[in-house]
């Protein structure tokens, strides 16, 4: 009988699943957020140095719950520390430099992973209509390769803002071109796991219509408006929270975008449109749960750190701001949608239609707001 | 379902409709569309500004409905109140029966209802229940035993904490709203309605408001704001209500030592932040502090909070340039920014209004060419640069005032102090409008060597003198003649022109004689003719400045291209002085700043409850959203064993570890 029950038991506990690829990745974010606070440690306030403690268990609590990640974001991060040493300190080196300047420095990475949404796109749309394995495989790596050009760059701007100057250098989440890029980099980063866990590629197609939509809006912002401009922060902005709440928000808005895309995909297989090339309704509609129920979660989580910023920066934690009290609108209506799913059991068309209706409203609170409301929270203009 | 031996009561059908969920999500619509409302109209915006924009009718109408305070109004308040009545109802409602499913393993479950559930499987043999257990036991199920008479049950259990998720969510949101509603401003709300208290609408010194319209320091919660100069004290703040404002009184002062205030180099503001003391009124200890924004400072549960910033009401200084009497030399005048002093010049009286001192004017001076004329190389240049270059500069200290006459007419100006350099050349710049929405229209003086006006107005005043215009004339004439400009019959007449343009230029500049060409001059020689009236005047000013020297006893001006350059720009301020709408030209001399801070004073007793509320809320979503609750039977009779396994959320994990179970019987079965 001993035997038995260890022959039997498929499932071990956590820690014993991982692998030696597990524990290598946990020691590099470990030593790198080691390192960082050895030498930067003296420039953090005690906030900073739990939100870096933090990260580094969230990095490795990722990496270990979503194998890709664990070459994902080191790999992006080699990427970034390549752009920091051709630097070699000098912000004027991004138009002399040719690697900076056709490739690493933050723009060029930004532009290349504009460039990679697009082309993905492309071919996740062909993929689906030529029902091809191959174009499909080929569309998620440059989803992959754009999602590393972006993270890169990404880190690469915040290292650039500091070579601008060190009273000016701070996280790139603090402006509208700077969440777009956030936005696209969440979205198909998000994406890339539920298609990895349900093996449906055919959904990037039209995931990847929302993300080619902001990447589309990021193209305009920088030429039109040269909005890619690093701006120093306004003193409301100079805070430890915006590292925790920026993130999260924009973890609730990316997974609301590809539940809204998903339920645009589900409402044609129910019509009979592209229902043989594209999964069944019911995984979309399992897939679509799955990114609200992630997503409000998020949300949730990124509300009340906002509560909690604006207690510190406006003076109380509610204010009926327009941008706040459209969090509630945006939370009241996806909690509603929970609500229906889970205590009527309601599936299929009206959900489908509800979520494709709540992108618009999450869309007005992200963008609508910033455009046609003022408010406290204006920290991004077109 | 049986029917009820009698029929429900009406406060049973009442209590149905409350803890119901279709009136939950109702209710969450309607606050949904309540609060896109308060978004769309600006709320607490002064009364006066609503009359304006929708006029008295709708201004009436909306507010009888609230709409200017939508999120206080007695309406919205309900429905929150309701939202917390029906969540409280709900977790009344469903609580026990969620309770007694948590305790329950269902180990009396039907054969038939074990049968009928979708993942179910029946094995052929008898497992062992030692093992069966143990295994149940290590795949993390609680287990409970059943005895039934053709066999046993073990009925498991994991997750359970799914429904502790819903007693956290729902009880989270009650506690949120009592936060808030402690934090309301509901006790005012009804003192207003009960008439003990009421808004002041006038503009009072503080100490003469009236006691109905004072909150004492024992005030649960409130939010109000007050400006405080540098050096000086507060011991109240002010809050908006409605028409009026209502004042709170502080346990404690509140001083502020100095305001600081830094910006970047692009003149984005980088630092505000206030030394501030607070003594407290009863115990008089002192708390030093800087408030700056994002780090508020904490006394007695009250938080004070830097909020905005301004002028405080500057000592300034002037050099009053009598501009009717333009030989007269400048007197010395005293002001203060943000007062209004009475003026008398030349016999009329007029307010000088002070506006704000502003001690930074950062401006963008130019910048590249826009979009349409740059190439492709250069836009991509730019989409890759994240610094880009601009051309800033600042423009030094400026004041604005006003000038209103005994008739209350007002003119708006906006002084520079210090001199704007161009090419070499120093110029004091000053604007000027007449109604605010215009934009302010500039002119600029030229400054001597010694970065002083004293040249201009002496210029000035000769250019406005007539008894000069024979002297200059003489002179003009001579170096023309000097210089075979012109011949010695027409010396003469060119003196008389000479004189005559001098005239009329002094009675309004350019224009005046433009306006003479427009009556006087055939249309095709104007422009001929006015080039003339120009080049005179260009070639006479180095003698006006020459005369007007020697008025003065001073030696005549060098002639070099910077003085003569000097000389035209004194023309053309001349000229533009003429529609300066102010007897005086004040020049700003000197200041002392004195800065306000803006202080925001809070206190909020119910935000422990909200943030302890928003916790639970998280943990309730989690314990929700991703802890599934199991249910799992073995149920062994007659040589056979079944497996059944149920959860709240079916996806394809379930599946899968169903089928990982079943294997696992089977296993467990042939083992026995």
């Amino acid at each position: 009988m001993e035997l038995a029950s260890t022959t039997f038991d498929p499932k071990p506990p956590f820690y014993r699943q991982l692998r030696l690829t597990d524990w290598l990745y946990a020691l590099l974010v470990l030593s790198a957020a080691v390192f960082t606070f050895y030498r930067y440690g003296s420039y953090l306030d005690g906030y900073e140095a739990g939100i870096l403690a933090g990260s580094a268990i969230g990095l490795i609590g990722l990496g270990w719950f979503w194998k890709a990640w664990r070459w994902y974001f080191p790999l992006s991060g080699l990427v970034a520390l390549a752009a920091i040493g051709l630097y070699q300190g000098d912000l004027g080196r991004a138009q002399t430099a040719f690697g900076l300047k056709y490739l690493l420095s933050s723009q060029s990475s930004i532009m290349w992973m504009c460039t990679l949404f697009f082309l993905a796109t492309l071919l996740y749309w062909m993929a689906l209509l030529q029902r091809s394995e191959l174009l499909g495989r080929i569309a998620a790596g440059l989803t992959w390769s754009a999602s590393v050009a972006g993270l890169a760059g990404m880190f690469t701007r915040w290292y650039e803002s500091y070579l601008i100057g060190p009273d000016i250098g701070h996280i790139p989440v603090s402006n509208l071109y700077e969440v777009f890029v956030l936005f696209c980099l969440i979205t198909a980063l998000m994406y890339l796991y539920y298609e990895a866990r349900f093996a449906a590629r055919q959904m990037g197609a039209f995931v990847l219509l929302v993300v080619s939509a902001a990447v589309g809006f990021i193209l305009w912002y920088t030429f039109d408006r040269q909005a890619h401009e690093i701006q120093p922060l306004i003193p409301a902005l100079q805070s430890w929270w915006m590292k925790i709440h920026v993130p999260a928000n924009f973890i609730g808005y990316g997974a609301f975008a590809i539940a809204a895309m998903l339920g645009v995909a589900e409402l044609m297989v129910m019509r009979g449109w592209l229902a043989s090339r594209l999964p069944p309704a019911e995984v979309l509609d399992e897939v679509m749960y799955k990114a609200i129920a992630v997503g409000f979660l998020f949300f949730t989580i990124a509300t009340i750190l906002g509560a909690m910023w604006a207690a510190d920066a406006w003076g109380g934690y509610w204010s009926w701001d327009p941008k706040e009290t459209w969090a509630l609108i945006v939370w009241l209506n996806y909690a509603a949608w929970l609500h229906i799913r889970l205590v009527k059991g309601w599936r299929g068309a009206p959900l489908a239609w509800w979520a494709v209706g709540g992108l618009f409203v999450t869309s007005f609170a992200f963008l609508g707001v910033n455009m046609f409301l003022s408010g406290l929270h204006s920290y991004g203009t077109l | 379902m049986t029917p009820s031996r009698r029929q429900p009561g009406l406060a049973y059908k009442v209590y149905e409709l409350l803890s119901s969920m279709r009136f939950a999500i109702g209710l969450l619509t309607i606050i949904a569309i309540a609060s896109v409302i308060g978004t769309v109209l600006k709320q607490n915006e002064p009364y006066p500004n609503y009359a304006f924009e929708f006029g008295q009718f709708w201004f009436t109408a909306f507010e009888w409905l609230g709409l200017y305070d939508v999120y206080h109004s007695g309406w919205f308040l309900t429905i929150l109140a309701f939202l917390v009545v029906s969540t409280s109802l709900c977790i009344v409602r469903n609580g026990p029966g969620f309770l007694r499913e948590m305790k329950s393993f269902r180990e009396k479950a039907s054969d038939t209802s074990l049968e009928l559930m979708k993942h179910s499987t029946l094995v052929a043999g008898e497992v062992d229940r030692e093992a069966a257990g143990r295994y149940l036991t290590a795949q993390g199920f609680r287990l409970r035993p059943g005895e039934r008479e053709d066999g046993w049950v073990l009925a498991g259990k994991k997750g359970a904490a799914n429904k502790l998720g819903y007693f956290f969510a729902h009880i989270a949101l009650v506690v949120i709203c009592i936060g808030g509603l402690m934090d309301g401003n509901l006790p005012l709300k009804l003192g207003e309605l009960f008439g003990t208290v009421v808004p002041e609408t006038r503009d009072l010194p503080q100490s003469q408001i009236p006691a109905h319209s004072r909150l004492g320091s024992g005030n649960l919660s409130f939010r109000g704001n007050v400006t405080i100069g540098e050096s000086r004290s507060a011991d109240v703040v002010f809050l908006n209500s409605g028409k009026g404002y209502l004042v709170q009184e502080l346990p404690f002062i509140v001083t502020l030592k100095k305001f600081h205030v830094d910006y970047y180099s692009n003149g984005m503001p980088k630092l505000f932040a206030s030394d501030i003391v607070v003594t407290d009124k009863a115990t008089g200890k002192e708390t030093a502090a800087t408030v700056k924004v994002n780090h508020p400072l904490v006394v007695d549960g009250v938080a004070i909070y830097q909020a905005s910033f301004g002028d405080g009401g500057s000592p300034l200084e002037f050099k009053a340039w009598n501009l009717a009497a333009p030989q007269a030399q400048p007197v010395k005048l005293e002001g203060t920014s943000l007062a209004t002093q009475p003026l008398r010049v030349n016999g009329q009286s007029y307010a000088l209004e002070f506006g704000e001192l502003r001690v930074f004017n950062i401006e963008e001076m130019g910048g590249k060419p826009q979009s349409a004329s740059r190439s492709l190389a250069e836009r991509m240049h730019d989409a890759r640069e994240v610094k880009q270059e601009k051309n800033l500069k600042n423009l030094g200290p400026s004041i604005t005032f006003k000038l209103r006459d005994a008739q209350g007419q007002a003119t708006e100006f906006q002084h520079y102090m210090a001199p704007f350099q161009e090419e070499g050349a120093s110029y004091l710049v000053a604007g000027m409008r007449s109604q605010v929405s215009e934009p302010f229209q500039y002119l600029r003086l030229p400054l001597d060597a010694d970065q002083s006006l004293a040249t201009f107005m002496r210029l000035r005043s000769a250019l406005l003198d007539p008894s000069l215009y024979d002297e200059i004339a003489r002179r003009t004439g001579a170096r023309a003649r000097a210089g075979n400009a012109i011949s010695a019959q027409m010396q003469g007449e060119f003196e008389n022109s000479v004189k005559w343009i001098l005239a009329r230029f002094a009675q309004g500049g350019f224009v005046a004689l433009e306006k003479f060409l427009d009556e006087r001059v055939p249309k095709e020689k104007r422009a001929e003719v006015a080039q003339t009236y120009v080049k005179i005047l260009q070639g006479t000013v180095p003698d006006v400045m020459a005369v007007a020297n020697a008025r003065a006893g001073l030696p005549p001006p060098p002639s070099d291209k910077a003085t003569y350059r000097f000389l035209l720009d004194g023309l053309v301020a001349t000229s533009a002085l003429n529609d300066y709408r102010a007897p005086l030209f004040l020049q700003l001399e000197g200041f002392q700043q004195v800065q306000a801070s803006g202080l925001q004073l809070t206190r909020s007793p119910g935000k422990t409850l909200v943030y302890l509320g928003s916790l639970m809320l998280v943990i309730g979503i989690i314990l929700m959203f991703y802890i599934r609750e199991v249910r799992i039977w073995i149920r062994v009779r007659n040589g056979e064993t079944r497996l059944a396994l149920t959860s709240n959320r079916h996806n394809r994990d379930l599946d899968a570890d169903f089928a990982r179970h079943a294997k696992a019987l089977q296993q467990l079965v042939r083992g026995a």
